[in-house]
């Protein structure tokens, strides 16, 4: 068995970490264990170690530390443990801080490719207003008036647009 | 049905012939898809992921690709009949460790299968031989285009569809091929290949996936990266590296037959001679003599062996497919004997190795 983290290494260490009724297990080399501070399990984070280090921290840095999805319950720490969401939503609830979290991992940050060809149009709509409202948030809070403007026209066309489209079907 | 019964009657599974299946063994593309507004499987608690299950294995049944299939939920199989599933690359073996809630619809020839409630509520994969990643994207596509009208997606206009790890994301397309590389590894240029694959962005694991050895000289190489490139795109890019993986391995073949012929007859030669006479042997030691008796299928060697009786013998010597030959539990010495005596049985009628004919 092979070191999750180098890839190379056979792996020594077995870790084992329930949170709650989550149970994740990582295998490590005895190098790469010591690097990441296994020994002392307050101090590192399954979702650093799955995703790259610091991956964890981009969400909670980026955002509102304490942001819970409505949907779901899933926290910032639920995330730091689990390296992984608790719901769809979540990608609404944690979208500040997503962009540097994607950006190492992917080749692009906007998806190319497949969708749902019965999928309502107006959802995608939905969404872009839900991610906007948060951005026109944050704005006013800087006192980024000019910037709020700008969100705010462009929520106010979405939602004619999402008007006319719900008058349609 | 019982598991054991309905895979009983398909070791042709494993004979089944393919483009380029002297080096690629099998092509795998797999598209991971959720329920909109229903938690992720390993976040949600056991109610939520029994309705999630309910919705989604009779909308799989309903398929008519699946109309000679099998369907269980994981808690109504034996921790045994999960082993063999795993064996054939039909589950993970993370989704061998779930029980209630989650479950496994898979097709007669083994080529189409869906885990339910693994990792997200539903992985869906289409397993081909050979070298066939395009024609495996091209039905795993039409699969989940009939399922989409049955089941609410959740999918975004940015990041397409939403997965439970932020990894999978986007295309939620992992796209692999299995392959067999004994050349580059007796040549010793295997670390080299690994390496600028790795930098390509793609993954190469072992046998059965994340964080397993490469038994055999068997390789799995994968994409990685699922966002902000189309699934076509994704497949033409592995296609094309593993197009350069197999030129590789060809080269490395015939430079050993150049440089080092002794050495690798001699290497051949010691794996008939320990197959064919063994008493005990693990399934680590079987995999790689098997994978040398195969390069020297493939070097023409043996007048009477089909490759595909190696095929089966790489799967048939793994411990969950050598219990279920067996009446009472195999502990690991016996399972050791049991399988060193059906490889001498199943290859007795072999003729020893004559030198390869070049060309």
């Amino acid at each position: 068995m092979k070191c999750n983290v180098c890839n190379e290494n056979e792996a020594t260490v077995h870790l084992t970490q329930i949170v709650g009724e989550k149970m994740q297990k990582v295998d490590l080399c005895e190098s790469c264990s010591k690097e990441k501070g296994v020994g002392d399990p307050t101090g590192f984070s399954l979702a650093d170690m799955l995703l790259g280090l610091g991956a964890s921290s981009e969400l909670e840095e980026a955002g509102d530390g304490d942001a819970k999805c409505s949907a779901c319950g899933y926290t910032h720490a639920d995330f730091k443990k689990a390296g992984r969401f608790g719901c769809p939503e979540c990608y609404q609830t944690f979208s500040d801080g997503l962009e540097q979290l994607l950006k190492p991992m992917h080749k692009g940050l906007r998806h190319v490719g497949k969708a749902p060809r019965g999928r309502k149009k107006f959802r995608g709509i939905e969404q872009k207003i839900k991610t906007l409202e948060k951005k026109l948030a944050k704005a006013v809070s800087n006192e980024n008036y000019e910037q709020a403007a700008e969100f705010r026209d462009e929520i106010k066309g979405l939602r004619e647009q999402l008007e006319s489209t719900s008058r349609e079907t | 049905m019982k598991l054991t019964e309905f895979i009983a009657a398909s070791p042709e599974a494993c004979h089944r012939p393919g483009p380029g299946d002297r080096i690629v063994m099998s092509s795998r593309v797999r598209l991971a898809r959720n329920l909109t507004g229903s938690p992720f499987p390993t976040w949600a608690k056991k109610k939520e992921r029994v309705k999630a299950l309910e919705t989604i294995r009779p909308a799989v049944e309903s398929l008519d690709a699946l109309k000679d299939s099998f369907s269980a939920n994981l808690d109504d199989l034996s921790s045994l009949d999960k082993q063999l599933l795993v064996e054939r690359h039909l589950i993970s073996r993370e989704h061998a460790a779930k029980s209630a809630g989650s479950g496994v619809v898979f097709n007669r020839e083994e080529s189409v299968c869906f885990m339910i409630n693994e990792e997200d509520h539903l992985r869906m994969q289409v397993l081909l031989p050979g070298l066939q990643v395009e024609e495996a994207w091209k039905q795993v596509d039409k699969l989940d285009t009939a399922l989409e009208k049955k089941l609410d997606y959740a999918f975004s206009d940015e990041f397409g569809y939403l997965t439970a790890c932020p990894t999978n994301l986007g295309t939620a397309i992992r796209v692999s091929a299995m392959l067999h590389l004994p050349g580059l590894v007796l040549s010793e240029q295997i670390n080299k290949i690994v390496n600028s694959v790795n930098k390509l962005g793609l993954a190469v694991r072992g046998l059965y996936g994340e964080g397993t050895e490469a038994l055999g000289n068997v390789f799995q190489v994968s994409n990685q990266m699922t966002l902000g490139e189309s699934e076509t795109d994704i497949v033409a890019r592995l296609g094309k590296v593993l197009g350069q993986i197999i030129e590789h391995e060809e080269n490395a073949r015939l430079t050993l037959l150049e440089g080092k012929a002794n050495t690798v007859y001699n290497h051949i030669g010691r794996a008939y001679g320990i197959l064919t006479n063994a008493h005990i042997i693990a399934s680590k030691e079987a995999m790689n003599l098997l994978s040398l008796l195969r390069l020297g299928v493939d070097f023409q060697m043996f007048s009477s062996l089909d490759r595909a009786v190696i095929d089966e013998l790489f799967l048939f010597t793994q411990p969950a497919h050598l219990q279920t030959q067996h009446e009472g539990k195999l502990g690991a010495e016996e399972r050791d004997v049991l399988r060193a005596t059906m490889l001498r049985d199943r290859l007795k009628s072999v003729k020893r190795p004559h030198l390869p004919k070049l060309g």
